[in-house]
């Protein structure tokens, strides 16, 4: 009896860790496929032996200006941003215990949006002054919400919703800073209105993958401790997290993540909200999201910067993309879980 | 507001306020407009005095004081008829889905009657005003059974949460679309910028006109509701108890709200929160009973959007800060603090 049992656990276990691998290589070999696409892709088309040529760093006419200069940057912007948005989503989403608490619905990614065009459109920064102001005010901004969502507790459709009344604030205080910009750009305002990858450069890149070194680590580090949190306050003190530290090491490294992706690339609409859930349906519940969300929001990233680029006539910022096909997505998770009777 | 302690909200039971204080509270309220419209015709850029001001109404146009005043009076009334018709409009949503957190803005409505109007001008080519409402009311039409639907199905019904959640992602959904329908169009998208911060700078004589017939309408059928609405606060089985065709008071009161925030989106723009403030406020100044919570909405809508559009021109002189950044600053924190007042499980 006890040995089928514990045959029949180590089974489950066994598959499990093979349908997580599984998913992990796929979602792995996925984000390379896109990354070489939009490497290859564009107005000219380049095979694969040009542009690892260009990455080598060999001369190659024609190619090592388009790929090299114009389009190797914003594909490893595409692909760092995507990978914040997505680990720094999913890590307030399993922390909060609900999937609607991602960055960019609760404001935080508005909060760091506004104070990046504010960095730069007014006070006329540069990338390290802009990510600085950047975290700054994401930091201030989920401190400022769990102050007011704290009332016996912090109850998370409270924290929801007041997350939502300070996005549509900060959101409008970024309308005020473009409206101050003298001139009006539209591409630098589609950046901070919507999310673009249009004209990104190396300067921009290079402090993004910086914060990726640094605090994805981090983030990593404390995944376990993340899961454990997830079975309630008590449960997670008895099985040995330091909550306070946990908490406070979790939030400081994803709203850096945030932070930095946001004020490189503006507020990429609902990547940060789909890239945790998309993992969770691939992955089931079991072990921690935070690899395969960061994939899953690279994938996204890339893809709908090709959509936005190539797929119409007029080239679109990514961020409208992911807005059209991530509204969606918000709303079928909001009538299913209503149908189910679910408590949201 | 010495009646802060009062509980409010819909569901919540306030007493009934005695005509005589109510009465007292209309007066004041109509002072308050009447000093908040002449400090939008004498503050701007340039600030006018009260000689200049009687001389500019009374048809001079000599001096550049007197030019300020001339320009200046079609923008304060189009903030008042904006401000009544955003106020009047979130106070029948609030009545008609028993939501403490229902807004044109916060509902969507306002991102709805905004697409149809992009639409209308990329895709159909709409010129006149005229055609921008009837755009922009279908288009608000459209965003509020969707919003409403979508937030309402499944156990429970349409809470605050779910309301809000659908509101905000179709908003997201819509300003992407908005963006992606202009950006082909650089002359339409310039526009468009500027009017999608929501302001009332822009206001001419004529855009008054055009306004005016669609916000009288709404006006009245909002009004000739207060009567039903005040069924519905007491729960639909009750309504249906006393006599009210519940389904039909729904749809006639929305109709109106609609009417009303349609029309004043496409002239000002999408201006949220004044929809969520002012009812509020007014439950605390003259209760619950629509009769009056109505009328006092439309004024003291008027007043919160003229006064937001004083200041916006006061606090950035000699620029101006658009008074849909001023509403969203002021109404944000109320919106939370409306949150927080009640209680989880409602949310």
């Amino acid at each position: 009896m006890s040995t089928t049992t514990l045959e029949a656990v180590t089974r489950g276990r066994i598959r499990r860790n093979r349908r997580r691998w599984t998913v992990l290589t796929v979602l792995a070999l996925i984000t390379a496929t896109m990354f070489s696409l939009s490497l290859m892709l564009g107005n000219t088309y380049y095979p694969p032996g040009d542009v690892l040529r260009v990455i080598l760093g060999e001369t190659v006419p024609g190619a090592s200006f388009s790929v090299g200069t114009l389009r190797l940057p914003r594909a490893v912007l595409a692909l760092l941003v995507g990978l914040c948005f997505g680990a720094g989503g999913v890590t307030f989403q399993t922390m909060l215990r609900n999937p609607l608490a991602s960055p960019d619905v609760i404001g935080i990614t508005s909060g760091a949006g506004a104070a990046a065009a504010f960095a730069i459109i007014v006070l006329g920064l540069d990338e390290v002054g802009v990510s600085v102001f950047a975290i700054i005010a994401g930091l201030g901004v989920a401190l400022i919400i769990y102050v007011l969502s704290f009332k016996d507790g912090v109850a998370g459709t409270r924290l929801v919703l007041i997350g939502i009344g300070i996005a549509a604030m900060l959101d409008s205080a970024t309308a005020y800073v473009l409206n101050q910009a003298g001139q009006w750009d539209l591409q630098n305002a589609m950046r901070w209105l919507n999310g673009s990858l249009n004209g990104s450069t190396w300067d921009e890149t290079i402090p993004v993958a910086l914060a990726l070194l640094v605090f994805g680590p981090l983030l990593l580090t404390q995944a376990r401790n993340l899961s454990m949190l997830q079975l309630g306050d008590d449960t997670a003190a008895a099985l040995g997290v330091r909550l306070e530290r946990t908490r406070i090491l979790v939030i400081v490294a994803a709203v850096a993540l945030i932070a930095f992706a946001t004020s490189a690339s503006g507020p990429v609409s609902f990547v940060a909200f789909l890239a945790g859930p998309i993992a969770s349906r691939l992955l089931g519940p079991r072990g921690s999201l935070l690899i395969p969300s960061a994939l899953v929001g690279a994938i996204l990233v890339l893809t709908a910067d090709l959509i936005g680029q190539y797929a119409f006539d007029t080239r679109y910022p990514v961020g409208v993309i992911t807005g059209v096909l991530g509204a969606p997505y918000l709303l079928y998770l909001l009538v299913r879980t209503n149908r189910a009777g679910g408590s949201l | 507001m010495t009646h802060a302690e009062t509980p409010s909200g819909p569901g919540v039971a306030t007493p009934r306020r005695p005509a005589r204080v109510r009465l007292a509270w209309l007066l004041a309220v109509l002072a308050v407009l009447l000093v908040t419209m002449v400090a939008s015709v004498a503050f701007g850029s340039r600030i006018v005095g009260w000689s200049d001001i009687t001389a500019a109404l009374g048809g001079a146009n000599e001096t550049l004081d007197q030019a300020a005043v001339i320009k200046r009076i079609p923008r304060t009334l189009l903030a008042v008829a904006v401000g009544a018709a955003l106020a009047l409009s979130g106070t029948v949503m609030q009545g008609v889905t028993r939501n403490p957190l229902a807004d044109p803005g916060i509902l969507g409505v306002n991102m709805g009657a905004s697409l149809a109007v992009a639409v209308g001008i990329v895709t159909f080519g709409l010129t006149t005003a005229t055609d921008y409402i009837w755009a922009a009311i279908a288009g608000a039409a459209i965003a509020a059974i969707f919003v409403y639907t979508v937030g309402s199905l499944g156990r429970g019904g349409a809470t605050p949460l779910k309301i809000a959640l659908a509101g905000a992602a179709t908003s997201a959904a819509l300003a992407s679309l908005i963006t992606a329908t202009v950006l082909p169009r650089g002359d339409i998208a310039a526009n468009y910028r500027s009017w999608q911060v929501g302001g009332v700078g822009g206001a001419t004589w004529e855009s008054l006109e055009h306004i005016l017939p669609f916000l009288l309408a709404g006006t009245v059928v909002c009004l000739l509701c207060a009567r039903p609405l005040n069924s519905l606060a007491l729960g639909d089985d009750l309504a249906a108890g006393l006599g009210e065709r519940v389904a039909v008071a729904r749809g006639v009161a929305a109709l109106g709200a609609v009417v009303l925030c349609g029309a004043a989106t496409a002239i000002a723009g999408p201006i949220a929160f004044v929809g969520l403030v002012v009812p509020h406020l007014c439950r605390l100044l003259v209760g619950l009973d629509h009769r009056w919570l109505l009328p006092f909405s439309a004024l003291a809508g008027a007043i919160l959007l003229t006064a937001g559009d004083v200041a916006g021109r006061i606090v950035a002189r000699p620029d101006e800060i658009e008074v849909g950044i001023i509403t969203a600053l002021i109404g944000a924190p109320f919106f939370i603090s409306v949150v927080r007042r009640q209680k989880v499980r409602e949310l």
